[in-house]
């Protein structure tokens, strides 16, 4: 089975949020990156069919070089190869085009994602891809078998889960669930050492068009203090709930 | 010209973001001056999105769309959408929605944008406003395409009233089942999800076991609210990981979040940000959520809570 993870490369989840240029760009400054953590669990996920039911596993990005310490990151963690396509990553559309484009000349059986990325938060570079190419698709994916061409998904719905049956060429968006937390692949030295041997290949993108643009970025608003009220007081808790807040 | 939403029925009702995504294209259909056509597939009571502002109901009844397959919603979406010339097509952020969306977009190679929380700054250049880095911030986002596909957040526009008169039309769509097939569901009936609720009351590591979460239950039982939690809590096993809220976990938009023995680390605070009011129960007067909360309340969660559910009781029982 040949398999493709696609990390996207984003702030750590304890960043702070700047922005600079008017507001214009977000500002990376002092700002560490990290694999997508969604895309984490896709990679061990993919790391657990290769290492159970024999897999090669191909790890793709779309972005500039800055986006590499990640994919080396994956290579480190047990990926075969890596692909970087160069191009600033500013519009979901445009990505999945490259992607796609990638993925119809190499042909993967399997394409696992992250359900969004945790910067932008698009939902959107999954369903796209998976259309682009013509390809099943499961979103919100927390769990998957596959035993030959055939694929049994599990989708978390809201308020509960769905079993689905599906086949090969598949796209999966995935999250907890695909694997536990406690199976995350950290790098060990063995990896890191064999990853710097690994091969990275550098891709030119593809002509297509950004169908959206970032024009600006705005802060939320500073909260007002918070009301505290006396652990005694329960009635005065409802009080505000009731007639301030108005919310029950 | 015309703004189409699609508003999506479960088991043949409409859900509040349904009811949320009509009232929201009505405005932006004004703003276009267009009409609001409204897609609705097996919808019971179609009807009832004349009084949010839908001008033109189309009813989808087919069989072979009974139960939900993303790819079949996608392409009928798409269908009608080219059939009423759409200029703006509009899907709500349920586990559907998100699934659906962005095929529909890819399809009619239109822009899209998820997580909209407002309607357009500007229709020249149409430029909407989204929630980025897990509601630490918002970007305002410019879809250059002909057709624009927005996802509306959910609870962001709220339920608007609009009575009008709308004409309703059958329509048949060419979609046939897609390669992904259902075979077992796995929901329970009758219970409050995390995406549906007003109100959610969330525990933490504060709540010390498992053993403990009666607490909890017995307060959202009270207030009609869905059970959450933070992320510790379901990877140690407490409570289930769909009850995980956070940037990691479930997203939560509800108009209140209790917490309850929860510190408020980042991660916690970028899932639930978009609550309106947000109450803090803990121990300790320094824990970050106080910061972030709207109405704070420092003690013990085992003396505190029991007393608001009976006193809530109380007030349930007058109000
Ligand atoms: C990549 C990454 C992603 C993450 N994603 C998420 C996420 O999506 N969601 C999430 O929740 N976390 C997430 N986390 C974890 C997060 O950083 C915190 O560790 C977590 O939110 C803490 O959970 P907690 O508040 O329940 O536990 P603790 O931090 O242990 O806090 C327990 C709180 O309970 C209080 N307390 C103790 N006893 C009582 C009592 N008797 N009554 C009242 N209060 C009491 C304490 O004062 C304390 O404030 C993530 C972390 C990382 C690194
Ligand atoms: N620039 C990118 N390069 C490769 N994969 C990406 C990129 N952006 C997003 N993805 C993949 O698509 C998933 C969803 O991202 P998004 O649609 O941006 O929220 C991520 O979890 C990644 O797996």
């Amino acid at each position: 089975m040949k398999i493709l993870v696609c990390i996207s490369h984003v702030p750590d989840t304890t960043s702070k949020i700047n922005f600079t240029e008017n507001d214009s760009a977000f500002d990376s400054n002092g700002v560490q990156y990290v694999i997508n953590p969604y895309d984490e669990f896709a990679l061990a996920r993919a790391m657990w069919f290769k290492e159970k039911q024999g897999a090669s596993i191909t790890v793709i990005t779309v972005g500039n070089a800055g986006t590499e310490p990640s994919l080396r990151k994956a290579l480190a963690i047990g990926a075969d190869d890596a692909i970087r396509i160069d191009a600033e990553a500013t519009d979901g559309f445009f990505v999945a085009k490259q992607l796609a484009e990638v993925a119809k000349s190499n042909g993967y059986d399997l394409i696992l994602t992250g359900r969004e990325s945790i910067d932008y938060n698009g939902a959107m570079v999954p369903g796209m891809l998976a259309t682009f190419l013509d390809y099943n698709f499961v979103n919100a994916c927390i769990g998957v078998e596959i035993e030959n061409n055939t694929a049994t998904a599990i989708k978390e719905i809201d308020g509960g889960s769905e079993t689905l049956s599906t086949s090969l060429p598949l796209v999966l968006a995935g999250q907890k669930g695909l694997v536990e937390e406690k199976e995350l692949r950290i790098p060990n030295m063995r990896g890191i050492m064999m990853a710097r041997k690994k091969p990275l290949s550098v891709v030119a993108a593809i002509e297509t068009e950004a169908t959206t643009k970032s024009v600006r970025f705005e802060k939320p608003e500073e909260k007002s203090a918070c009301k505290m009220v006396a652990a005694s007081d329960i009635d005065g808790l409802i009080d505000l709930l009731h007639n301030e807040a108005k919310v029950i | 010209m015309s703004v189409l939403v699609f508003a999506e029925a479960s088991e043949g009702k409409f859900k509040k973001a349904a009811l949320e995504v009509v009232s929201y294209g009505k405005k932006i259909a004004e703003q276009l001056g267009t009409e609001l056509v409204a897609l609705t597939i097996n919808a019971s009571n179609a009807s009832e999105l004349a009084s949010y502002g839908a001008q033109k109901i189309i009813k989808v009844t087919q069989d072979n769309q009974e139960s939900f397959d993303a790819k079949c919603t996608a392409t009928t979406i798409k269908e009608v959408a080219l059939k009423e010339a759409a200029d703006v097509v509009i899907i709500d952020s349920s586990s559907n929605g998100l699934y659906v969306a962005p095929i529909v977009a890819a399809q009619l190679n239109a822009g899209y944008a998820s997580n909209v929380i407002d309607v357009p700054s500007s229709t020249q250049p149409f430029t909407v406003k989204r929630k980025a880095f897990s509601n630490k911030a918002f970007n305002h986002t410019e879809i250059s395409t002909a057709v624009k596909v927005i996802g509306l957040a959910k609870n962001s526009f709220g339920i608007v009233e609009n009575s009008t008169t709308a004409t309703e039309e059958d329509f048949t769509s060419t979609a046939t089942a897609s390669g992904v097939s259902s075979t077992a569901l796995n929901k329970a009936s009758g219970q409050v999800t995390i995406a549906d609720a007003d109100v959610v009351v969330s525990g933490g590591r504060g709540l010390k076991g498992p053993e403990n979460w009666g607490l909890i239950e017995d307060l959202a039982e009270v207030l009609g609210a869905a059970t959450a939690c933070s992320k510790p809590v379901s990877d140690l096993g407490w409570r289930p990981h769909a009850e995980h809220v956070g940037q990691t976990g479930k997203p939560v938009a509800s108009n209140l979040y209790i917490a309850i023995g929860i510190s408020g680390a980042i991660q916690h605070l970028a899932g639930i940000n978009a609550s309106k009011v947000k109450v803090v129960i803990n121990t300790d007067p320094e824990a970050p959520f106080f910061k972030a909360a709207d109405y704070g309340i420092v003690g013990d969660a085992f003396e505190v809570v029991p007393q608001l559910i009976e006193k809530l009781k109380v007030f349930k029982a007058n109000n």
